[in-house]
């Protein structure tokens, strides 16, 4: 009786573009989900010709490589997005970033190409760990130095963390293939620092994609179990590259596959 | 003078509250501007949370009228949640703006926005925080002006105290005005002070400013009346009218938000006021004459307004959407233009007819379909006459019959319970209907699955309408009727199972009557109320009824009053209303007979289609209907 009618067929997916996007400054407070608002109304007013699902609310096809936590900014954030009708990469990015609100940088994008995709997997399962850079303002640079020797010396680091489904204890070493204390650098924007003139100690870590995933936060309680580590100011973390982890533990562009017999630099 | 923003000092307390994105600013359609470059700055608050905030269409409106001056800047500033506030003061940072992190205290102006009384306790954190004194009284030339505009603000007298000046009706214009008179008075060296400026802006006859009148009582706590107590000051301050929406096309710029908020949507109004006269309706009495927005321009603004912000639904907003007199072709127009591009429209319409069925089909053409709502508003044939709502109870059957057989399964029915001359049996009466109208749904269509939900509100009596002289119904009895009333749907186990049943609690409505209706001793009421911990009274999880009365009993024996007497007190003709010098051009004789007209059942038509019947609106305030047919279609837009 219902002369509701799915709406017409959707026009099918002819060309896959992955893209990687950065989240800025005071727009690292934005959640996966309200990036995700924000993107789709990004590729509207971008003019991306997307492709939809089917059914009586057709979404766009986008599916997302593991999102930085909110509060956590990121320089290699990955998403790959299904298109109706070709677009050339290049102005597909710069159309995208300029949709977006400046903070929200679209940084790459490449076209999939089927050959070599085949080869390399889906987007999600290249992304085998994370680098990333956690600035504690406040902290000495030693004292950081003994909390990562501990940490470091130590087999398994247990650390809660409050979940939906109640309190749960992970192991933060293990997933954590690389961690270091790195000297200040002079900052590179006019990001504003909070506490001119006082200490602020920097770690750089990289962790390995694991379930239930290793997040920043549970490196710094891991920090905080071994060594008391509690730092005055919240840290700020920010996820410098993301893809697949080489035996010598460096990140290698995630991208680099797509890009057939062209690779560029790993785009740090 | 440079202002520093609070952001370095906010960004670390961030990662400790909930949802810090709706403190980060950088929505499209944000402007920051130059603090040293501009003459006048406003901060403009909408003094809710920012999901609730954000999508008001009265800010979105003024902070681009604002803005495109090339030398005036404008902010937005929202109402902090309890875990920020709570860090916030224990670091001492101040209320902010989200567009550029400033202190609100540094602005020459905070304008609020009060769509409703249960805003004024975040009035006063929002003070508090920005280290502004709570009291007008105790500002000085450093503090911003506070300015309040919305609905509320056609009785501000219970927040008099707090305020420096309101603003009735339509902020377009006004706002440009006060600009320019803050101006002149800035560059001129700020002459006589903050009073100088305020005197100003008073004898524009069109601000109110509550320290120049003065309210005497009567020993049996009536106000006597109240006097200027300034020479040029007059006697009543008249609202604003915007006429020619057609010259006013915002927001041109859409915010639109990185936070989730309340709509996600494009809004534009395609008219404002109404006058179908239903007397339980402020909105419809204040914002007379009727003035369409023409269907070329909301064709042109949807067009836009999709571009800038990349939504994918619009909403036709208005009281009375179905009654644009274009709205046919205006809906089937869009529908054509929309088609296939996941776009949906929804009009907000409650009309209970079948002409608003059509319309609800027309839009959903592109495969999303919305929820359908009607609002009979009374149960009984008699309590819809008295409160003017011209809906016979075959009329409501034929138009839920006819969404049921054109596909939807399920319909919302809107109901008010407290109204006045109410009795329990008006009330069972909204049960009778929905029977009736499973009952003739399931018959028309065969199928058991049919649903509808009755939704109920409790009335408040509002300021500017008949019913203004009413006694409040007390909160024991909505609920009782509240009560029975759910009895009543579950007697027939079959036809109950179909029906959904909503409604709140009567109590809330009290305090907001008490808000409503309340003069300038409520004042004393909220400030306690608020050091006691009230925040975010439109929240049920927030408000605390308790909260309320504790605090009324401390303050209104002071005066001989109590809660009752401001509330569930009916008043007489002779009464001097706390905002009888206000003028919303409604002539209080006119709404006295209107009033009577109510309590005798008699109905009173709209002047849309019947001769103008003399509420006074249009001649007093120098306005006219304005509405089409303008004749004239939506063409197919070209893609550009
Ligand atoms: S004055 Fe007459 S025409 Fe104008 S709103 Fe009132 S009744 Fe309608």
């Amino acid at each position: 009786m219902s002369r509701r009618q799915p709406p017409g067929g959707q026009a099918p997916v002819v060309q896959r573009v992955r893209v990687r996007y950065a989240k800025r400054g005071p727009l690292r407070f934005t959640s996966h989900r309200d990036f995700a608002r924000a993107f789709e109304r990004a590729l509207r007013r971008a003019g991306v010709p997307v492709a939809y699902s089917q059914g009586f609310t057709p979404h766009p096809k986008i599916s997302y490589a593991s999102a930085a936590p909110t509060g956590a900014a990121s320089e290699a954030e990955y998403l790959e997005l299904g298109l109706q009708a070709p677009m050339d990469p290049a102005a597909l990015a710069a159309a995208l970033d300029a949709a977006l609100s400046p903070g929200l940088d679209v940084l790459d994008a490449v076209t999939v190409s089927t050959v070599v995709a085949g080869s390399g997997g889906s987007l999600a399962d290249r992304m085998e760990a994370s680098r990333w850079r956690i600035e504690l303002p406040g902290v000495e640079p030693a004292m950081l130095r003994r909390a990562v020797a501990g940490f470091e010396a130590a087999e398994r680091v247990p650390v809660q963390r409050l979940t939906k489904q109640g309190r749960r204890t992970l192991d933060a070493r293990a997933a954590v293939a690389q961690i270091r204390v790195v000297e200040p650098v002079p900052e590179p924007v006019a990001a504003p620092s909070e506490v001119t003139g006082a200490p602020c100690a920097i770690l750089e870590c990289v962790v390995r994609q694991v379930t239930p995933s290793v997040r920043p936060d549970d490196v710094l309680s891991g920090l905080r179990e071994v060594a008391g580590l509690e730092p005055p100011v919240p840290p700020k973390a920010t996820r410098l590259a993301q893809g697949p982890l080489t035996v010598q533990g460096e990140i290698v562009d995630p991208l680099e596959a797509d890009r057939g017999r062209m690779p560029t630099g790993s785009g740090d | 003078m440079p202002v520093e923003s609070v952001w370095p000092r906010l960004e670390p307390l961030l990662p400790q509250v909930s949802k810090p994105i709706q403190y980060v600013g950088g929505e499209l359609g944000a402007q920051v501007k130059d603090w040293d470059a501009a003459a006048v700055r406003w901060a403009l608050m909408y003094p809710d949370a920012y999901e609730v905030g954000l999508p008001n269409q009265g800010v979105q409106i003024l902070y681009e009228v604002l803005n495109e001056l090339p030398d005036v800047l404008a902010e937005r500033t929202y109402a902090v949640w309890p875990d920020l506030e709570a860090l916030l003061r224990a670091h001492q940072v101040p209320q902010f703006t989200v567009d550029a992190h400033r202190p609100v205290g540094a602005f020459d102006l905070l304008g609020v926005s009060f769509a409703t009384e249960l805003g004024y306790t975040n009035l006063l954190s929002a003070l508090d925080l920005a280290g502004i004194p709570l009291a007008a009284a105790d500002r000085t030339g450093e503090h911003p002006l506070v300015v309040a505009g919305g609905h509320a603000a056609f009785n501000p007298e219970p927040i008099a105290e707090f305020l420096d000046a309101a603003v009735l009706g339509d902020g377009e214009e006004a706002v440009r005005e006060i600009t320019g008179i803050v101006r002149d008075w800035k560059a001129q060296g700020r002459p006589d002070g903050r009073d100088g400026l305020l005197l100003r802006l008073a004898r524009t006859e069109s601000v109110y400013v509550p320290r120049f009148y003065d309210v005497d009582y009567l020993p049996d706590g009536r106000i006597q009346r109240v006097v200027p107590n300034q020479a040029d000051v007059p006697f009543r301050v008249h609202k604003r009218t915007t006429m020619d929406l057609d010259q006013w096309p915002y927001p041109k710029r859409p915010l639109v938000p990185l936070a989730e908020t309340v709509h996600e949507r494009y809004a534009v109004e395609i008219f404002r006021g109404c006058t179908r006269g239903c007397r339980f309706c402020q909105a419809g009495m204040i914002t007379r004459p009727v003035r369409e927005r023409s269907i070329t321009t909301v064709g042109q603004m949807v067009a836009n307004g999709l571009e800038a912000s990349g939504f994918s639904e619009v909403g036709l907003l208005s009281l009375s959407s179905a009654d644009h007199s274009e709205i046919g072709d205006m809906c089937s127009g869009l529908a054509d233009r929309y088609q296939g591009s996941n776009v949906s429209l929804s009009l907000p319409s409650t009309r209970v007819d079948a002409f608003n069925v059509e319309l609800a089909q027309e839009l959903s053409r592109g495969g999303r379909r919305t929820g359908l709502t009607f609002a009979p508003e009374g149960g009984s044939e008699r309590i819809r006459r008295v409160i003017n709502k011209m809906v016979s109870e075959e009329d409501l059957i034929r138009t839920v019959v006819t969404a049921y057989t054109s596909g939807w399964r399920h319909v919302k029915l809107y109901f008010m319970c407290g109204l006045p001359t109410e009795t329990d049996d008006d009330v069972r009466q909204i049960a009778r209907l929905a029977h009736e109208v499973i009952r003739a749904g399931r018959a028309a269509t065969g199928s058991r699955e049919i649903k509808c939900t009755v939704s109920i509100g409790g009335f408040v009596p509002k300021p500017h309408t008949p019913f203004q002289w009413a006694g409040q119904c007390p909160a024991e009895v909505v609920d009782h009727r509240l009560a029975l009333l759910k009895q009543e749907i579950n007697t027939d186990r079959s036809l109950g199972r179909a029906i959904g049943y909503r409604y709140h609690d009567g109590q809330p409505s009290l305090i907001e009557g008490l808000l409503s209706r309340g003069d300038r001793r409520v004042g004393a009421v909220i400030r306690r109320a608020w050091q006691d911990g009230a925040r975010f009274d439109g929240w049920s999880e927030h408000f605390s009824y308790q909260r309320w009365v504790t605090a009324a009993a401390q303050v209104l024996p002071e005066y001989g009053l109590d809660l009752d007497w401001f509330t569930t007190r009916e008043r007489d003709q002779t009464e001097v209303m706390p905002w009888d010098h206000l003028d919303s051009g409604l002539d209080s004789d006119w709404l006295w007979q209107d009033w009577q007209a109510s309590r005798s059942e008699v109905e009173q038509d709209d002047c849309r289609w019947t001769p103008c019947f003399d509420c006074g609106v249009c001649p007093g305030m120098d306005t006219e209907i304005q509405i089409g047919p303008t004749g004239r279609k939506l063409l197919p837009l070209t893609p550009v």
